[in-house]
């Protein structure tokens, strides 16, 4: 079964559903982390849960010469924490991750493990002036309402999410935490397909959107050689008010995966940049290269673990990240998926041998 | 009495914008037939249902309005694969970004439902006046998910958008969704009629599922023209306390409908009906409404020769988003207390109205 190409189906998608379905704020990532252990335990040499949560996973090669490679997928998404009881099945919550406060009136979101549907409202059209309505409405001033019998259902310090459910419309996928629920989809389906010639190591993280903290950790632990960090990444490929060219597009959606260069938090490592580009282009598979620029993925804390590790991101182009409904083609994943296991079987020591330009 | 749970949800999941009612006028035409006498449209489109008096003689009759129509937007250019829009109704823009929407898409000659979500650019895409402020509605975007090729088969300008948000139930038998404003009132009034089948009214009725309300109080003004009611009540939502709504205009969820005291309403039949609801014990409150009651009431109080009018409010929470809170048993009591108030019109009832001069 080693060195299976990943016939991509119906069966992709429907474990990305569930992954995207499931609730994990950063720090309360056990709901993806079950669907992972028992994801990746038929297909694994080794499985851990460290000490922050994160599902480190390891299955060797058999080739002589192996490379110890680690591909990383953070569980966590952003969301809520309940932060005060109001009263009559109002709560007050504070935001975890990068979310726009202007995304979140009118939303539906999802408190606790067992997921009780509220509300976050606002203030009806009809009672607010002309000024009111050039200002954003802050955080402070929104409610998690869950009803009047709410109060006593949950507590201070349990987590919310988007309501949204995954949603299938042609080509496009329509959902909450794509960010980085397709990154995990990939990973096990990328385990389950393990090629021969590397000491293959996963983590699947936690606290990504709280900086990145179970990366650090979990690259400490596992020691890989080199490391390809699977994330979402946004596209801003929308027009611009005036007409004029959008040349601040990030990534474009239906252009491929999208391989880093320059962020925020990484160089990512020249060698394994061409080296995933050279790739695509022999395997007639689109790619696109994120623009530098800000933002960050986990790369940004392995490549610094231990001694340095050669690193590279590579991420599925979404719209609208960290909103309620975020937006991602089939093709574009497909193809991310297709791109990485086609680079993982060609993955040899050599690779680091040439010197950094 | 009959749980009308099932019914008002299937009525928030259908569309029914204002001037486009069609959808959601067929689905309360089947619950009504064997409720009444006779059903049929009006000319702009309000269902108008007849239940026959049982008095002998020269019936008079009173119509119950209760507006069918939600907000809305249209499509006003198609930018790429993007879709701009402006509201039919009152919107406040701050409640969209992220938000869920159907697109009722016509170009192919047969209306297609495509969902889509309230795009918000990226600041250096919008004017940078903006900043990280609200963005109006003219500046955000539909992203439906098809590619702009597939957008232009199918969108036409002028195409309606409903929002697509499912409704939910909430703690403390409250339901939770978008066109709460005014579904929750057809819901009452079925309500009624189905109380009216075990009782006795010598008047005629006119249930009246009215049109075009939010935009231009369309189906008040000519219903009340067509029937020459002796008497016109409207049932519609009114403010909630809630997150941001909380002054003397607001009123308790879950503790009763409101009974409007002001200019648009006759002074007599307030009374009649407060006298009523304290006598039968439905709990109720006073809404004071200094000016304009913002119902199809403005409308029919003027229509012909003028006619005396009522309101009876069923509060709500966050009116005009996709998020709008009602108590179920708020609609019941608002149901019944409409019953008891038909069935108790005395024949000479219009003679006996009195100025408290």
């Amino acid at each position: 079964m080693a060195d299976k190409t990943p016939v991509f189906g119906a069966h992709q998608v429907q474990l990305l559903e569930k992954l995207c379905n499931a609730s994990g704020v950063s720090g309360d990532e056990g709901e993806v982390r079950k669907i992972v252990l028992e994801e990746v335990k038929p297909y694994a040499d080794t499985v851990k849960v460290d000490s922050l949560g994160s599902v480190l996973v390891t299955k060797n090669g058999k080739t002589a010469e192996r490379v110890r490679l680690m591909l990383d997928a953070h569980m966590d998404e952003v969301g809520f924490m309940l932060v005060n009881d109001d009263g009559d099945g109002l709560f007050s919550f504070e935001v975890i991750g990068g979310i726009d406060p202007r995304s979140l009136p009118g939303k539906q979101v999802l408190v606790g493990k067992n997921k009780l549907p509220g509300v976050i409202g606002a203030r009806p059209i009809h009672l607010t002036s002309r000024e009111d309505r050039q200002r954003k409405i802050p955080v402070d001033a929104l409610r998690i309402d869950l009803g009047p019998g709410g109060s006593g259902k949950v507590k201070v310090g349990e987590r919310a999410v988007f309501a949204t459910r995954f949603r299938r419309a042609g080509g496009s996928l329509f959902s909450k935490a794509i960010d980085d629920r397709i990154g995990v989809a990939t990973l096990i389906e990328l385990l389950k397909a393990a090629p021969e010639n590397l000491d293959l190591c996963l983590s699947f993280t936690v606290q990504e959107e709280n900086g990145l903290r179970g990366a650090r950790v979990a690259a400490f632990q596992l020691k890989p050689e080199m490391a390809i960090a699977v994330d979402a990444t946004p596209a801003n490929d929308l027009p611009v008010f005036d007409g004029s060219e959008n040349t601040f597009y990030n990534t474009r959606l239906g252009a491929g995966p999208a391989i880093y260069t320059f962020d925020g938090g990484t160089l990512n490592d020249p060698r394994l940049i061409n080296f995933l580009a050279q790739t695509a282009v022999e395997a007639k598979i689109p790619f696109q290269y994120r623009q530098p620029g800000g933002g960050k993925t986990n790369a940004g804390e392995i490549h610094l673990a231990q001694t340095g590790v050669p690193s590279v991101s590579i991420s599925v182009p979404h719209r609208y990240t960290h909103t309620a409904i975020s937006l991602s083609r089939v093709e574009d994943w497909k193809n991310t998926l297709l791109l990485l296991h086609s680079a993982l079987k060609r993955i040899t020591p050599a690779l680091l041998s040439f010197e950094r330009p | 009495m009959p749980d009308i749970t099932p019914f008002l949800k299937s009525l928030l999941s259908t569309a029914g914008v204002s001037g486009y009612e069609a959808p959601v006028a067929k689905l309360i035409e089947e619950k009504w037939r064997p409720l009444v006498d006779e059903i049929k449209l009006s000319r702009i489109g309000s269902l108008t249902a007849f239940k026959k008096g049982s008095f002998d003689g020269k019936r008079p009759s009173i119509m119950i309005a209760t507006h069918m129509d939600a907000i809305g937007m249209m499509v006003t250019s198609i930018v790429g694969e993007f879709l701009h829009v402006t509201q039919i109704g009152g919107i406040d823009a701050r409640i969209l970004p992220g938000s869920p929407v159907t697109v009722h898409a016509t170009r192919t000659g047969k209306t297609e439902e495509l969902y889509g979500v309230v795009a918000q650019p990226l600041m250096r895409a919008l004017p940078p006046e903006i900043s990280d402020g609200p963005v109006p509605l003219h500046e955000l975007l539909i992203d439906t998910g098809l590619s702009a090729k597939e957008a232009a088969s199918k969108v036409n300008i002028g195409d309606v958008v409903s929002f697509a948000t499912l409704p939910v139930d909430l703690s403390g038998e409250v339901i939770s969704g978008h066109t709460l404003d005014n579904r929750a009132s057809v819901a009452a009034l079925t309500v009624a009629l189905e109380e009216l089948q075990a009782k006795k009214h010598l008047w005629d009725v006119w249930a009246v599922a009215t049109a075009q309300e939010e935009t231009i109080l369309g189906g008040g003004y000519t219903s009340a023209f067509e029937l020459r009611p002796d008497l016109a009540v409207t049932i519609d939502v009114t403010f909630a306390k809630g997150p941001g709504a909380a002054d003397w205009g607001t009123f308790p969820l879950g503790k009763g409908p409101t009974i409007a005291y002001g200019p648009n309403i006759h002074p007599y039949l307030y009374k009649r009906i407060n006298d009523l609801a304290d006598r039968l014990e439905i709990p109720h409150a006073m809404e004071l409404v200094p000016r304009h009651s913002g119902t199809d009431t403005f409308a029919m109080q003027v229509s012909a020769e003028g006619i005396p009018t009522a309101v009876l409010g069923i509060p709500l929470r966050y009116m005009h988003t996709p998020v709008e809170m009602v108590a179920v048993k708020d609609i019941q009591r608002t149901g019944r207390l409409m019953a008891e108030f038909i069935s108790a019109l005395e024949v000479d009832f219009i003679e006996n109205i009195t100025w408290d001069d």
